[in-house]
């Protein structure tokens, strides 16, 4: 009994070692952006001072990295929601042996690595004489991101009862009509939760997005080009920032979506 | 195909299939299908192209074949990305174990809360994390310096920077599929193999992870991916000692200027990629439909 004991208290030390490494890199991060010192760090603390926060904000580069990023997410949401929902439904609709060639087809960007979808994408469009810009960065991350959202709706998709539609059907709809009122308010939390799948994958993302880029700076390769040449904490105040917006954004669609689960009890 | 258009109509059916054949046509296959090309030629100036000497052949991947350095860096990015999976397996497996059969439904809850909260962060942010974690006069010297366990600080930044930062990088996806997996592990077997006698580490062995085998593998195979493709990682937590075989890559493409032998060189990995992914799905009997959800 003994021996049992020790084990489980070595454990709770394990489990506490790993809550600390997920965490202590972050949580340093984070509060180098207060501390004084040029170079990000904790140790030594040279005073507390918000300056980093308005050097960042003062910032134009990071401004511009921003502007970046958030136009392609929304081109990419504009691009990937439509073929992401496409492909779950002539997914689902498939009945043929074709249809696990086809998802083997249509999952392979998500097994592919990053680096090479960017590259591929490059030597493609540069036949056509298009370079890497905002177009390719787009391009490319489509190309994956659309597997995600048809992941996402495919999921939804398979609680759908199909009768729904022969009702609407018998009752005298169109197909067009059905597809509108019956399927779309169905799939539509799928949609709103790949939408913002797609942001956030489309915002972080790196490998692809370094190989297409061009001349434009993204978030992601600003903050690495950053890292490189002459990192400040007001880099760290933009990942604090960042972080902030992420969390919270998430911990609010939790709390959208279970009040939505409690509102209309569905199994 | 007849379906599609019985369920939707001929307007709708036509549009969802045009999209994803663009998409397929367009994005994924075009791309490949030209990179192989590219691939298989010789770089030549713009007025050469298409001229007797643009032959196919296989010299790129024979240059990658018999360039020593380019080589040695190609099979430690192999094994490294091996390592890394084996590491995040290591760290993962007893959390993993613990959540799914140990933990209460409350500490449960918080526990995946708080696994998850650092994946949805950007995982340059998170290489920059440990970039700041790493650095020569940061935190972590300063901290072992001050408990005395290292006299002089320690250079983390090369191979030892560039997993550990990987490691973490990718916990979640070795995390939870085995937590997926040992999760369906009826409790009455655990009990039925104590009471047989078994003790922990003879449990584990003979029915947890026979039991959590394809997701050990699906976590596996995922991780050895990513690690293999990385860039952000290797780029900020390396040294020039540790180059990884992306960078090789991205130099042919943005320093070399020979595209033609970073298609090659992409292609390679690529391939490297799939090749462990289908091998390892084969051998543990892993379905492509369970791996991605």
């Amino acid at each position: 009994m003994t021996a049992d004991r020790i084990f489980r208290g070595l454990f709770v030390l394990y489990l506490l070692a790993f809550v600390a490494y997920l965490f202590a890199p972050l949580l340093i991060m984070g509060v180098a952006a207060f501390n004084t010192s040029r170079f990000p760090t904790v140790i030594p603390w040279q005073g507390t001072t918000l300056d980093w926060f308005s050097a960042m904000w003062a910032d134009a580069a990071m401004w511009k990295a921003l502007w970046t990023s958030a136009i392609v997410a929304v081109l990419v949401v504009i691009v990937a929601l439509p073929v992401g929902t496409a492909a779950a439904l002539v997914l689902t609709t498939l009945h043929s042996r074709a249809r696990s060639f086809a998802y083997a087809v249509m999952v392979s960007p998500l097994l592919t690595p990053g680096v090479v979808i960017g590259i591929s994408t490059l030597i493609l469009w540069r036949q056509v004489g298009v370079g890497g810009g905002i177009a390719l960065i787009v391009v490319a991350q489509t190309t994956f991101i659309i597997c995600y959202v048809m992941l996402m709706v495919m999921a939804r998709l398979q609680r759908f009862d199909r009768t729904q539609e022969e009702a609407a059907l018998g009752l005298g709809a169109s197909r067009l009509m059905v597809f509108r009122r019956v399927l779309l308010p169905f799939l539509r939390p799928a949609l709103l939760a790949s939408g913002g799948l797609a942001v956030l994958q489309s915002v972080e993302n790196y490998n692809t997005t370094l190989f297409v880029r061009g001349f434009e700076t993204p978030l992601t390769v600003f903050i690495a080009t950053k890292v490189r040449t002459g990192l400040t904490p007001a880099v760290n105040a933009l990942a604090l920032v960042i972080i902030a917006a992420t969390v919270i954004g998430a911990v609010a669609y939790e709390v959208a979506r279970r009040r939505q689960v409690t509102r209309q009890p569905r199994s | 195909m007849r379906d599609l258009y019985a369920r939707f109509g001929g307007g709708l059916a036509t549009i969802f299939l045009t999209l994803v054949l663009v998409w397929l046509a367009a994005m994924v296959l075009a791309p490949n299908l030209m990179m192989i090309d590219y691939a298989l030629r010789p770089n030549l100036p713009p007025l050469q192209q298409g001229e007797p000497q643009d032959v196919r052949s296989l010299d790129n991947f024979l240059y990658l074949a018999n360039e020593g350095v380019h080589r040695a860096i190609f099979l430690k990015t192999i094994w490294a990305s091996a390592l890394v999976a084996a590491l995040t397996l290591v760290v993962c497996y007893p959390i993993a174990f613990w959540m799914a059969q140990r933990a209460t439904p409350a500490q449960l809850s918080i526990a995946l809360m708080l696994v998850i909260i650092p994946f949805f962060i950007n995982e340059v942010l998170r290489t920059l994390a440990w970039f700041i974690l790493l650095a020569y006069r940061g935190p972590l010297n300063a901290v072992l310096q001050g408990i005395g366990l290292i006299d002089a600080p320690i250079r983390w930044q090369g191979n030892g920077g560039v997993l550990a930062g990987m490691v973490y990088a990718y916990i979640l996806f070795m995390l939870l599929p085995i937590y997926n997996a040992i999760e369906s592990l009826d409790k009455s077997q655990l009990e039925a193999a104590r009471d047989l006698g078994a003790g922990t580490v003879r449990t584990h062995r003979r029915v947890v992870i026979p039991h959590a085998k394809a997701g050990i593998a699906t976590g596996c195979v995922f991780t050895f991916m990513l690690a293999a493709g990385s860039y952000v990682a290797p780029a900020l937590l390396g040294s020039p000692g540790s180059r990884w075989f992306t960078e090789i890559i991205y130099n042919w493409f943005f320093e070399g200027g020979d595209w033609n032998r970073g298609a090659a060189y992409a292609l390679t990995l690529l391939v490297l990629c799939l090749a462990v992914v289908l091998v390892t799905l084969r051998v543990f009997r892993v379905n492509l439909t369970d791996v991605a959800k």
